[in-house]
């Protein structure tokens, strides 16, 4: 098998023994990347200095990591995939990077994204989307779609993605890999460049749960850069990979399985749901009587911080800078227009007006203060089933991945995809997504997850049992 | 909701344009008027809901008094930052005049 | 103006001052706060607001603002949070400031002040809030364009707002120097208008004597001393009543106080209301303030102006006048209570300190901190006239060579000879020598015209360069021209 087909910690099994190098394994991925990313289209940027890379031989985990393009590495470019943020190279490094650097991985290249990650299905790029490897003609989901399709396609051992509604989730799902959204404070957001600031979170996409568990555990933990940032020991998240669920006790919340489901999607959960009952876990049927109002809630509170989070990219300092020819108001405030109208992308601009609409005079309390207080009313519904439960588990997207252009003109449409992960992101807790089956056409399906503040590694304990006790992440793309 | 937030016009789009500095072109701002009047119509859901006594969340965590000491660190030198400048002057950004 | 108008009409002043804190740090990051250095050095990622870069707050800078907030009698809130203001200028590197809108450090302070008329007044304080500085703007009219410069970006700062109670100019400026001493005692800012590290907005509006309501105001900027503040608002009311006495409106507007031409101009209208979309900064958690951290505050607080005032006027039997001196500079003061400690006649140490020494540090344009005269040389120097070992004169003369050169008092008197001679010969021979020269004016003694002594006495100084005793040289005078030797 080649090295790139293998996972994280069987590569670290094999460098232990001495059995393969960190070089054979960067080269046997930037080959993949090289042969098949031409028709997936994963990578935005490749990084420059590969044949130079030296591996120290002390690394602790020199594994080649796909990064979203949204997180900060020194001297690199970094766009969110917009053309406002044309020529911006961050002179410091996200604190995630800093850790994985000092792990030794090597950062293969920059993951393509939904603009600013406003999207679900990685369309909305400036460098056009990306291919889902299971069905060209679909996309990978989004925001997250360039990472989770290099790791699908064995493009990338793992990669980074970042999670406001269902960013690295929903493209797990659509690719059939697994992806984690932590809890909010459990992973420094310094150099994560910010979309949502109170619901944003870095997390990984990787080919199993054991990856998952050990890339959190490079990436989590306190930092003094972030004032949102838990100080919170790290666990060895390895510890939870256990084939055992006797005893847990699950929910299932009645709102997630009404219409907008895919048949397909809903006999997969019913199946997963029985190897769980098998392995021991019981389920309770529960209610979250809020879902309903979350993606409404959700798209107030997120555009609203993103409008003013975006304001920075204004032709002023950095990246794209254009000036009309001719006065329409005074330059400095045309310079500001047209710099935004051509750098910004369709939906950054809904999203940024749709934010600001909520934000301003005369709105503020019908919009964003009922969004946060609708927040309150969707935390407290998980607050109370976790009283009882140790788990929650929901499909993670109503459907498999859909055709590429599909959505393309119905904004809304699109937000109503994410229904299933955006609670997690109000909440603040974690939640995981795993492969748990296929749909006729061969498209993934993925399982979520959902765990109390700061327990993810009861999430990586059932995960890892229906993992070890399924077929579905061993499937292969071919490409 | 107040009367006038179940509506949007075409004017208020363009007062939102204009303070979110963003240059809409004609076709542009009917269709941002579309789109927004769908999703806001989709939010007004919310309307059902009773959330008066209900306190609003900025923070999922219930984090608070992070400080940092009054500490100095090192600054970027110039040069440097001058290396992200969309348009620089001697050691400045330059940007047009603003009065 | 006529004198009706002046009697119908009220004006109504609040001033909103922000205030840099002197913190070593900005507010949200690790770069020195800092002034005058080289432009964007003093930045970096936080500052600059880079993308992917995130607010921290400095703790200096809250317990600063909480100080403030102690000495200004002000409410502090139990939790306090921080939001962003959002608007567009190439100055704000975000695209909003870190400010605080609902739950600002403090409220319902004041502010006491002593007016013209030696009254105290109370001037009420809104709020106080933290916030963000922006950058710097430089317009360059030869290249058509601005130039930015985010030193001082990020760098902390109070918005100070006071009550509109403010009733005429002159309230304004007493209003702000008294604020201006309180911070200044407090250490927690330069106090500079110069330097930038003080400004101060006015708000200003105009009503019928005894109305309730206020009139429409405008809002006065630029201005860069506490004296243009004064000035401008004598214009703006001049401005403001004489429209209103014409049957004129007065506009809600921002207008720019112009110190060359000494007018206020309108700033070209906003296309837009201000609509600054306030929302809590998702960046930064909220900050529970609880009482052990305000009592430790508290005591850390240093003597403020007032209670000097009162206790100076009281332990040391000060008058008001010499007090309100003394206390307006905290170095004075603390130079005052050094020197009581060792001479034990207060008014004497007033008027040295409010008299030639003010005198000598004004002709130097010296302030009163770091001279290099301490309080024992300058009690060395009044016991030395006390002993009549010194001329009030040469006791001037040494006062300033001490604050030329830093050296003690003795070898300055010394070194320039400034000892008050007594020896009798040296004196009798030169009483001798102006008996000679002024022949008219000792007639006059003669006759009787006791005044005529002091002329003598002042020629003998001359001669002396100073250093003549006079008592002794009256003495020798009476007693030469006392008929005896007329013969």
């Amino acid at each position: 098998m080649k090295l790139n087909e293998l996972t994280a910690h069987e590569l670290l099994d094999l460098l232990k023994e001495k059995k393969t190098t960190p070089r054979e394994i960067l080269d046997a991925v930037l080959a993949r990347i090289q042969a098949t990313d031409a028709q997936i289209r994963a990578y935005v940027r490749l990084r420059s200095n590969a044949a130079a890379q030296e591996f120290s031989n002390g690394s602790a985990t020199p594994i080649p990591i796909g990064i979203k393009d949204n997180i900060c590495v020194t001297g690199e470019p970094a766009t969110c995939c917009s053309r406002i943020l044309e020529g911006f190279k961050p002179p410091y490094d996200a604190t995630v990077i800093q850790k994985l650097k000092e792990s030794g991985a090597y950062l293969i290249g920059s993951t393509n994204m939904d603009e600013f990650a406003f999207g679900s299905s990685t369309e909305n790029s400036c460098y056009g989307p990306t291919r889902n490897p299971w069905n060209k003609d679909c996309v990978p989901g989004g925001s997250s779609g360039g990472s989770a399709a290099a790791v699908a396609a064995r493009e990338a051992i793992w990669a980074l993605g970042s999670d406001t509604g269902g960013s690295i989730r929903q493209p797990a799902s659509f690719c059939g890999v697994v992806g984690l959204k932590p809890t909010y404070g459990r992973v420094s957001r310094y150099g994560l460049i910010a979309f949502a600031s109170s619901l944003d979170q870095i997390g990984p996409i990787t080919r199993d749960v054991e990856d998952c568990a050990l890339l959190l555990g490079i990436i989590a933990g306190y930092d003094e850069r972030d004032s949102t940032s838990a100080d919170l020991p790290v666990p060895d998240y390895t510890r939870a990979l256990v084939n055992d669920v006797k005893g847990l006790k699950i929910g299932i919340p009645g709102e997630y399985f009404v219409e907008g489901i895919d048949p397909q999607v809903r006999a997969a959960i019913g199946a997963a749901i029985e190897v769980l009952k098998q392995r021991g876990a019981t389920f309770h049927e529960i209610s979250l009587p809020h879902t309903e109002y979350a993606i409404a809630a959700y798209y107030i509170v997120a555009t609203a911080e993103a409008s003013s989070n975006l304001a920075r990219y204004d032709g002023v300092q950095y990246g794209l800078r254009r000036q009309p020819a001719g006065t329409r108001k005074t330059p400095l405030v045309d310079m500001y227009e047209e710099t935004r109208d051509a750098g910004l992308g369709n939906e950054a601009k809904r999203r940024i007006m749709l934010g600001t609409y909520s934000l301003s005079s005369g709105y503020y309390d019908d919009y964003y203060l009922k969004g946060l207080k609708v927040r309150t009313l969707i935390k407290q519904d998980f607050d109370k089933a976790f009283l009882k439960l140790d788990a929650i588990i929901t499909p993670t997207a109503p459907t498999t991945a859909f055709k590429i252009g599909e959505k393309a003109d119905n904004p809304l449409s699109m937000y109503l995809s994410d229904v299933y992960t955006i609670s997690a992101n109000l909440s603040g807790i974690p939640a995981i997504s795993i492969p748990c089956g296929f749909s006729k056409e061969r498209l993934p399906i993925g399982l979520q997850i959902l765990a109390k503040p700061f327990d993810e590694a009861m999430l990586f304990r059932i995960a890892y049992t229906y993992e070890q006790n399924t077929p579905w992440h061993k499937e292969r793309v071919s490409l | 909701m107040t009367k006038s937030a179940r509506n949007i016009t075409k004017e208020d789009v363009l007062y939102i344009a204009s303070l979110s500095r963003i240059h809409l072109r004609g076709e542009e701002v009917e269709r941002l008027t579309k789109d927004l009047e769908g999703i806001l119509q989709y939010v007004h859901k919310l309307e059902k809901l009773d959330v008066r006594a209900v306190e609003p969340t900025s923070h999922v965590l219930p984090l608070t008094n992070v400080y940092r000491e009054d500490e100095a660190k090192p600054s970027l030198a110039q040069a440097e930052v001058m290396k992200v400048a969309a348009a620089a002057h001697n050691g400045f950004f330059k940007v047009p005049k603003v009065i | 103006m006529s004198q009706t108008v002046q009697q119908k009409y009220e004006t109504v002043i609040g001033l909103e001052v922000h205030l840099q804190l002197s913190t070593r740090t900005k507010i949200f990051c690790g770069c020195a706060n800092v002034f005058g250095r080289e432009p964007n050095t003093q930045t970096c990622p936080v500052c600059l607001g880079l993308p992917g870069t995130l607010p921290v707050l400095n703790k200096m800078a809250l317990e600063y603002a909480l100080k403030i907030a102690i000495a200004l009698d002000c409410q502090i809130n139990s939790v306090i949070k921080f939001d962003r203001k959002n608007y567009y200028y190439p100055d704000l590197p975000k695209g909003y400031q870190i400010s605080q809108y609902d739950k600002p450090v403090a409220y319902d302070g004041h502010v006491w002040m002593t007016g013209a008329d030696g009254q105290e007044r109370k001037i009420n304080i809104k709020r106080a809030h933290l916030e963000e500085d922006a950058g710097k703007l430089i317009h360059d009219e030869r290249a058509n364009c601005s130039l930015v410069d985010y030193n001082r970006t990020g760098t902390p700062l109070l918005e100070i707002v006071s009550e509109p109670e403010l009733r005429s100019p002159q309230e304004a400026y007493d209003y702000l120097q008294a604020l201006k001493l309180t911070l200044e005692y407090l250490r927690v800012s330069d106090c500079d208008m110069e330097k930038g590290s003080l400004r101060c907005d006015a708000n200003v509006s105009i009503r019928e004597a005894g109305a309730k309501t206020f009139g429409t105001k405008t809002e006065l900027k630029n201005m860069n001393s506490f004296k243009a503040v004064r000035t401008a608002l004598e214009f703006e009311e001049k401005r403001q009543r004489e429209a209103a006495a014409s049957g004129g409106r007065v506009i809600q507007e921002t207008r720019l106080w112009s110190e060359e031409k000494g007018i206020t101009i309108a700033m070209r209208s906003k296309e837009e209301a201000h609509d600054y979309r306030y929302f809590p900064e998702p960046d930064l958690v909220p900050f529970d303030i609880d009482e052990a951290l305000i009592e430790e505050l508290r005591r850390s607080i240093p003597e403020l102006p007032r209670q000097k005032f009162e206790r100076f006027t009281g332990e040391y039997r000060l008058s008001g006048y010499d007090a309100r001196i003394i206390v307006a500079d905290q170095h004075i003061a603390h130079f005052f209570e050094a020197c009581a400690k060792l001479y034990a006649d207060t008014k004497k140490i007033c008027n040295w300190l409010n008299g030639p020494l003010l005198q000598e540090l004004n002709a130097r344009k010296m302030g009163f901190s770091g001279i290099k005269i301490t309080p024992e040389d300058l009690i060395a120097i009044m016991r030395k006239v006390d002993q009549s070992e010194l001329s009030n004169l040469a006791a001037k003369e040494t006062l300033k060579q001490v604050l030329d050169t830093g050296k003690d008092v003795a070898s300055v008197i010394r070194d320039a000879g400034l000892a008050q001679v007594s020896d009798s010969p040296a004196l009798e021979g030169i009483v001798d020598e102006l008996i000679h020269e002024h022949q008219t004016v000792v007639g006059q003694i003669r006759e009787g015209k006791a005044s005529a002594i002091g002329f003598l006495v002042g020629q003998a100084m001359r001669k002396s360069q100073g250093k003549a005793n006079p008592k002794m040289i009256g003495e020798i005078i009476q007693r030469k021209l006392s008929g005896k030797s007329n013969a």
